[in-house]
């Protein structure tokens, strides 16, 4: 997994609310079989539209996206998290977001930060001012901090300490093989099996 | 304090606690399908490891099957690679898996209840958000991402923090010609597309008893659609009589002790919910969605609402921008809605009952001139079931186009059956997002027998205005 501190970036801001994850990558891309190479299909129908905010100049380069309540609602494909980073995004900021979109990302190293409608408001004004303007997204001092604004954010201290380290979940977890073990030893028996 | 049915089932899977933090949580099946699995499986094997429970896996092709024939190649080169690597990593850890063509082969959420290995109590998971079905079993089952299917392939576990509770209870009836499906919509019409989120949904309740499986399995599935993380019912009569008809459950006295194991999964009197809600069943009419989001839905006798009639500045601006895709006028009754296509089939609407009740509103008539019914089933099992009843011949006589291979199909588009853009689709699926049917697609939701009717008037109307 990526490790994350601190990212210091542009932000592109995407103002809707719900986006599904069907946007942030159609199913037409999810036949793919790999983790990477999905930045062409990252909002691959949006980007039909040449005012769409991923095309303007103004923005390109962004690291930070800044999007309206209920990012990443939908289907379940990981997909729309690999496409983020693939593109360059290294943190989402949203006041909420999808639940299984939010653990991918969290389990990927895409920091996704929850801060109330008024702050992404406030840094979508930011930005339209002024597109050149810094992010930085502070997962050492849980701040997101724009100009005079300075906002501050929680997340499980858990994924915390494992996005500040970098660790592998499935490393952690088989700490606990014992435990597991264990567990399966009195497990009822009528329970069904697969084959 | 007493605990919920959720609770129970999480309780009892605890392998270890993790006080404030993530619990580990035993999972007892995990169901995979073609997508989103290559990458699990890459990165196990990059890691060194192994699948520790190939005997508490499964697997099943539905995505990306072709439906027109059962020996059609997969079109998208990409798509088939993605099912041959399935192929592959399936036989390389010996876990089970049912390809296109085996009888027990169809969508991951239907085949798991046919083949008995979803019973109340369970954890179940699956790399798909409408994993949020088989808790019509009163099972805890919920959709996954594909970095924690490698993490249950690896240890057969998950860390997780609990889950809230929410009792959705509905009390009343459905009447006549009103399902699931229109209750479902009804509620998240209500609370919205994130107003589950973070909770377990527990349906409860006069109107929930009532329900078959496969209704309550129409319940559960669309549970996420209102942003929650799994749907539950208690099991019941209901429950155990559909279970004692399936393959491979205990017998004679082991089949007691479960019935009594599964009787004793009930939400406690005393039980606290951190949410509660409550519907009248007999209220409910008919739902069909106008937007782009399943809370975009009305009553079927109601009209297409202006973007101003929403207090909320996000739904507003939702709204407007809904319209636009769906190319629908405000005050446009929903019954004037001209369609071009009917998908009736998926994870919601896809089993026998729901091929049956379309079946009897198609019995005797024809579909319109220049509409294309499409019926694909969601299992092979669903697909024989309903040849044995002779329901094929009702869907040619009709003018039907009843698929030969079962699977996902239109509902998300990534095999060979899409809609052109603009295209206006009546679908019994769960999703009604921008191009979900294919680019530039429309989709109005429908129950099974709203999209039977449809199809026979080439617009959005309901059985009874035949
Ligand atoms: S039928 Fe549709 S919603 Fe269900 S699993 Fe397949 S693609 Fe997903």
């Amino acid at each position: 997994m990526e490790q994350f501190t601190v990212h210091t970036g542009t932000a592109l801001p995407l103002r809707h609310s719900d986006v599904d994850t069907d946007q942030i990558i159609p199913a037409r891309f999810c036949v793919r079989s790999t983790r990477t190479g999905h930045a062409d299909a990252l909002f691959a129908d949006w980007r039909d539209d040449p005012d769409f905010v991923l095309n303007q100049a103004a923005h390109q380069g962004a690291t930070v996206l800044v999007a309206g309540p209920d990012f990443g609602t939908g289907s379940s494909r990981e997909y729309a998290v690999w496409a983020l980073q693939d593109y360059g995004f290294r943190a989402v900021i949203a006041p909420r977001y999808g639940d299984i979109f939010r653990a991918n990302s969290l389990l990927n190293g895409l920091l996704t930060v929850v801060v109330p409608t008024d702050v992404v408001e406030r840094l979508w004004e930011a930005v339209a001012a002024d597109p050149t303007v810094e992010v930085v997204v502070d997962l050492m001092a849980l701040e997101v901090r724009c100009g005079d604004l300075t906002q501050p954010f929680s997340l499980d201290e858990e994924v915390r300490a494992r996005l500040l380290s970098g660790e592998d979940l499935i490393s952690a977890t088989l700490r606990h093989e014992d435990a597991i073990a264990a567990y399966e030893r009195g497990r009822r028996a009528a329970l069904p099996t697969t084959r | 304090m007493g605990s919920t049915l959720a609770q129970k089932a999480w309780d009892a899977h605890v392998v270890r606690d993790g006080g404030a933090g993530d619990d580990l949580i035993y999972v007892d099946l995990q169901l995979l399908h073609e997508v989103n699995t290559p990458q699990a499986f890459d990165a196990l094997r990059a890691a060194g490891r192994t699948v520790r429970r190939p005997d508490l896996t499964i697997g099943t092709e539905d995505h990306n099957t072709p439906t027109l024939a059962l020996d059609r190649l997969i079109q998208d080169p990409e798509g088939r690679r993605q099912a041959e690597l399935m192929r592959e990593n399936c036989a390389q850890f010996g876990i089970p898996l049912h390809r296109l063509g085996d009888p027990d082969q169809g969508i991951v959420h239907v085949i798991g209840p046919e083949l008995g290995l979803i019973r109340p109590g369970m954890t179940i998971v699956c790399c798909d958000s409408h994993t949020t079905t088989l808790g019509a079993f009163g099972a805890l089952a919920f959709g996954i991402g594909a970095s924690q299917v490698e993490h249950v392939l690896a240890t057969q576990t998950l860390p997780m923090r609990r889950m809230k509770d929410m009792a959705v209870e509905v009390t009343g009836r459905l009447a006549p010609g009103v399902t699931a499906k229109d209750l479902i919509l009804a509620l998240i019409a209500e609370i919205g597309t994130a107003g589950g989120q973070g909770h377990v949904i527990e349906y409860r309740g006069e109107a929930i008893s009532a329900l078959s499986m496969e209704a309550r399995m129409t319940l559960c599935n669309m549970s996420v659609e209102a942003g929650s993380r799994a749907g539950m019912v208690a099991p019941d009569e209901t429950t155990f009589a559909y279970l004692e008809q399936r393959p491979g459950m205990p017998k004679g006295a082991a089949w007691d002790d479960e019935v009594a194991y599964w009787r004793s999964l009930r939400t406690d009197e005393d039980a606290v919910f951190d949410r509660r809600v409550s519907l009248d069943a007999s209220a409910v009419s008919p739902y069909v969605s106008w937007g782009t989001n399943p809370a975009q839905s009305v009553p079927l006798h109601d009209r297409v609402p202006a973007a101003d009639e929403f207090a909320d500045a996000d739904e507003r601006a939702a709204a407007a921008r809904a319209l636009e895709y769906m190319g629908l006028v405000p005050g446009t009754p929903m019954r004037g809605i001209l369609i071009d296509t009917v998908f009736l089939g998926s994870c919601t609407n896809g089993r026998i009952e729901d091929l049956r009740a379309a079946a009897a509103v198609l019995r005797g008539r024809k579909v319109a001139d220049g509409l294309h019914m499409m019926i694909v089933p969601g299992s092979a099992r669903v697909r024989a079931q309903a040849v044995e009843e002779g329901l094929d011949r009702v869907f040619a006589e009709a003018g039907a186009d009843f698929r030969a291979g079962a699977g996902c199909s239109m509902c998300a588009a990534l095999n060979e059956d899409r809609l052109l853009p603009g295209r206006r689709a009546a679908s019994t699926n769960n999703r009604n997002f921008e191009g979900r049917q294919g680019k530039g697609s429309r989709t109005h939701i429908v129950s099974p027998p709203v999209a039977a009717a449809t199809a026979v008037a080439g617009r959005l109307v309901a059985p009874a205005d035949l």
